[in-house]
């Protein structure tokens, strides 16, 4: 077998990457709902102003891929590995935009109480945030079985949200002073399911690096 | 194979031996019209012994013997009775250094055609000057077409050698290595060509550049050690090959 040094550090320089992507969406993930649970401004600002290097990762990841694909000429499965990583750096950069959306929410809430406690929220995010370490674990164990499972979860997350959000209209026609808190509270439904559709995404694009086959998890 | 597709040439059961070694073992592959099938494979692994073959090429190599069939319409070209000659009109050949005649550039391609029985002048000059325009080549030639070909550039080279392999109105023109010796330009001229071709012609191609494969053909075929690995749509073949073995090969990890 012939060594490719150039093109497998490159390919081992991506992976790195997303892995490294991947731990930083998790943190921010739990970091703001735990802001938005306590209402800690502080913690709120200092989730936005780290979202920065999240993109920048993402640019990196463009950039070395791009570089293999012009010096290296990647194919089949080399190839899928490039292209994948473009799909989930983009998928984990929008993860972590959305997280920093939650801290926004908290940031709109200042001075405010929260007019429930928080439940079926905190257990949606607890849900998507496995699924974005379990869709990592299973791009770097090339793990069919587990990225599968991400489309189980990920109609978890959805039913979740559909009851958050049945709840919250419930409570906004029963209390009309609470409902510019309830429909951020919904945002932030909206948001956590949008980071469970991401996580699904990994899975397909897992799919497809084993395979070569791209199917519709999120169906 | 889809039912509108036309077929060009079909290949059962193909052996070529040389002596007692056996370097093309019992391929079976078809080819169809108005499409290029690329041939590709590490040095050794039959795919040019497999190219010659189709024209028979290896007649002209003692102690060659090839078994099995190959199929032109209803002709099966290996039956001894077949006129090697005739056959070799239907079936161009595109050779990796071009090798034009020491004539004339007009001489060249008008030499296959005058051969077969075209004596009329006009005639002639109908197909020289159809042949260079199919070949892209007539724009820079019309001017010194009874100067010495071997004048031309390494690509204008080509390029009339595969007008000249057009002349005589073949139906499958097999190139082996056709751009190997060409600088990025003319390579880039000769694919551009290939693609404009296969609207009349079945195309076969060896190449060892895997890119240009990727780049000029429909079908890829990928041989190892004399077998056939892996025959699929290119675009396929290149992104999701269904056997380890290609994958390896066309990533170049092994080969």
């Amino acid at each position: 077998m012939i060594v490719r040094k150039d093109l497998d550090d490159g390919l081992e320089q991506l992976k790195s990457m997303l892995l490294e992507m991947g731990s930083r969406v998790e943190t921010v993930l739990h970091d703001a709902m735990k802001a938005l649970e306590q209402l800690d401004q502080e913690s709120a600002r200092a989730i936005i102003k780290k979202d920065p290097e999240l993109n920048r990762l993402e640019d990196q990841i463009s950039e070395v891929g791009a570089k293999l694909i012009a010096t290296q000429q990647p194919v089949a499965k080399d190839l899928r590995r490039v292209l994948v990583a473009f799909r989930m750096a983009s998928d984990l950069e929008r993860m972590g935009d959305l997280s920093v959306d939650i801290a926004k929410v908290v940031l709109r809430m200042e001075g405010e109480t929260l007019i429930k406690p928080l439940i079926d929220l905190p257990r949606m995010a607890a849900i998507s945030q496995t699924m974005i370490y379990e869709s990592i674990q299973a791009y770097i164990h090339e793990d069919i079985d587990l990225a599968y499972k991400m489309a189980n979860d990920d109609d978890n997350v959805d039913a979740l949200y559909s009851q958050i959000l049945r709840e919250l209209f419930t409570l906004m026609t029963q209390n009309p002073n609470m409902i510019s808190q309830a429909m951020l509270l919904s945002f932030v439904g909206r948001y956590v399911e949008r980071i469970a559709d991401h996580a699904t995404n990994i899975g397909e694009s897992v799919v497809y690096l084993v395979t070569g086959k791209r199917p519709d998890l999120n169906d | 194979m889809q039912a509108t597709q036309e077929l060009g040439l079909s290949a059962k059961d193909l052996s070529v031996y040389y002596g007692s070694k056996q370097a093309v073992r019992n391929i079976s592959l078809d080819f169809e019209k108005k499409q290029v099938t690329a041939l590709i494979g590490p040095s050794g692994c039959g795919k040019s012994t497999f190219l010659r073959s189709l024209n028979r090429m290896n007649d002209l190599i003692s102690g060659a013997r090839v078994t099995g069939e190959i199929w032109i319409e209803e002709d099966n070209i290996l039956d001894p009775r077949v006129d090697v000659v005739l056959l070799r009109q239907k079936i161009g050949m595109v050779w990796q250094r071009p090798n034009p005649f020491h004539k004339s550039i007009y001489e060249n391609i008008a030499f296959g055609p005058r051969y077969h029985g075209i004596k009329n002048k006009k005639q002639l000059d109908e197909i020289v000057e159809s042949s260079l325009r199919k070949a892209a080549l007539w724009e820079e030639t019309k001017d010194r077409l009874h100067q010495s070909a071997l004048a031309l550039s390494g690509g204008q080279q080509q390029r009339l050698c595969i007008a000249r392999s057009i002349a005589v109105k073949p139906q499958i023109i097999l190139m082996d290595e056709p751009a190997s010796a060409l600088d990025p330009v003319s390579t880039a001229k000769i694919e551009e060509l290939i693609t404009e071709l296969k609207q009349d012609y079945c195309i076969i191609i060896v190449t060892h550049n895997m890119h240009q494969a990727a780049r000029v053909s429909d079908k890829t075929a990928f041989f190892y050690m004399g077998d056939l690995i892996e025959h699929d749509d290119t675009q396929k073949l290149f992104t999701n090959p269904s056997q380890q073995q290609t994958d390896d090969y066309i990533s170049g990890r092994f080969g």
